[in-house]
């Protein structure tokens, strides 16, 4: 190893400039060209350019259906929104209704309790209008006999109808 | 003649390893050898070449058809990386030749996966650079050159070369700026494949000469760690190699599609 001898290289040349190899490079090269030609031009730039288009094609379409989805969903708020909305007005339709029958009930419930209490009333009206009378009517035979009893024990014989005629206009006044 | 270069190569190499001393061959990967047997390599030969063009045809084929075969909306990650390299180089192609340009996507993508394969597949140890050789990218950069200016005539007719004359500059530097314009053109195919073999050949020459010293140990550590940091380098090179590779042959294809500056 501690020898340092170097051996150059000059004899040969470069092997790049070896002219007897020229015409096999060329030859060999030219069937690479054409063999990677035919094969990217027939084969593998159209299938890359087709899955490039498809894949572009698929990327617009799958968009579109995302557009109309989202359109649908819009729809579909909307339609549940307009039920929403129905659903609420008819509940309060309901609920009057029902606020409305029920008054009516109780209209109908409060007549017939002021028609019976009318009814009782009258009839304990009348009740005491009898009695009311009947009492008249007692004063006034008490006060008849009353006066006969006076006269009489005054000494007087008086008719009973004068009587009678004196105590009921004493009474009316 | 070459054949006789090749075995004294070889004879030097042999007497190198049996003295024990550095070995510098930094040049001997990119020799271009028959793969079975060692005879002469006529151009049918199947050689070391040939199998690592196969092996990127193979890797190309793995991704762009084994990778997508599911054709899902969803990618996996093989389809997402085929996608993605689709994806990269139709909107380079689109953004620098416009609509017009797209008619010539595929030939573009062929062009960009090829180089990016066989740069990588470069990468790895023991392998065979293919973009290495001037052959090879002289090939693509002169194709690339051919096709574009013959293009530019049948899309353009005569009006092609408006490219070269400047109708925004003053009348009298016109004629100067045409000459500087047409020499500039016609370097383009040059400096096109130079630069791609080159970075190429230089970086994979860098690490051989690095690896060649790890045979000292005082200095194989320095050694280990100046390879990772070149290989580093190097997966960026070849990245970068294809991509300016690729875009400039875009911008040479405006300029067929659009030759009025």
């Amino acid at each position: 190893m501690a020898t340092e001898t170097v051996a150059t290289e000059v004899n040969a040349g470069m092997p790049q400039l070896n002219f007897e190899t020229f015409p096999n490079q060329i030859f060999w090269l030219l069937v690479a060209l054409v063999v990677i030609y035919l094969m990217l031009s027939r084969v593998a730039l159209p299938r890359i350019s087709a899955i490039l288009a498809e894949r572009s094609g698929t990327i617009s379409n799958d968009l579109a259906a995302a557009e109309d989805l989202k359109n649908q969903a819009a729809a579909a708020e909307q339609s549940y929104e307009k039920a929403l909305a129905d659903a609420r007005s008819e509940s309060n339709r309901i609920a009057e209704e029902a606020r409305a029958e029920a008054q009516k009930d109780l209209d109908a419930a409060l007549a017939e309790a002021d028609a019976k209490i009318s009814a009782q009333t009258a009839e304990a009206e009348a009740a005491i209008a009898e009695i009311r009378a009947n009492a008249t009517q007692n004063v006034g035979e008490v006060a008849r006999d009353v006066a006969q009893a006076l006269v009489s024990t005054m000494g007087v014989d008086v008719n009973a109808d004068a009587i009678n005629e004196a105590v009921t206009a004493r009474m009316k006044g | 003649m070459t054949r006789v270069k090749h075995v004294a190569t070889e004879t030097a190499y042999d007497g190198a390893e049996e003295t024990g001393g550095l070995v510098f061959h930094p040049l001997d990967q990119f020799i271009v050898k028959p793969l079975f047997g060692d005879g002469p390599v006529h151009w049918y030969t199947p050689t070391n070449v040939t199998l690592w063009l196969a092996i990127a045809v193979l890797c190309i084929a793995a991704l762009f058809i084994w990778g997508t075969r599911n054709r899902s909306t969803i990618p996996g990650r093989g389809q997402s990386v085929a996608e993605l390299m689709y994806g990269f180089t139709h909107k380079m192609v689109e953004d620098i030749t416009g609509k017009e340009g797209l008619k010539y996507f595929p030939y573009i993508m062929t062009l960009f996966m090829f180089i990016l394969f066989a740069n990588y597949l470069g990468l790895i140890p023991m392998s065979f650079s293919t973009t290495s050789h001037i052959a090879a990218t002289a090939v693509l950069g002169f194709g690339v050159f051919f096709a574009v200016t013959i293009l530019g005539f049948v899309l353009n007719g005569p009006s092609f070369l408006k490219l070269f004359w400047m109708s925004e500059a003053p009348l009298f530097l016109r004629p100067i700026i045409a000459v500087i314009e047409i020499i500039s053109y016609f370097v383009r195919p040059v400096s096109h494949s130079v630069r791609l073999a080159g970075n190429i050949t230089a970086g994979h020459a860098v690490i051989k000469v690095f690896a060649a010293f790890a045979a000292l140990a005082a200095v194989s550590p320095l050694s280990v760690l100046a390879i990772t940091a070149i290989y580093g380098l190097e997966i960026l090179v070849c990245g970068i190699q294809a991509y300016v590779f690729t875009i400039l042959t875009c911008v040479y294809l405006k300029d067929a599609l659009h030759p009025a500056h």
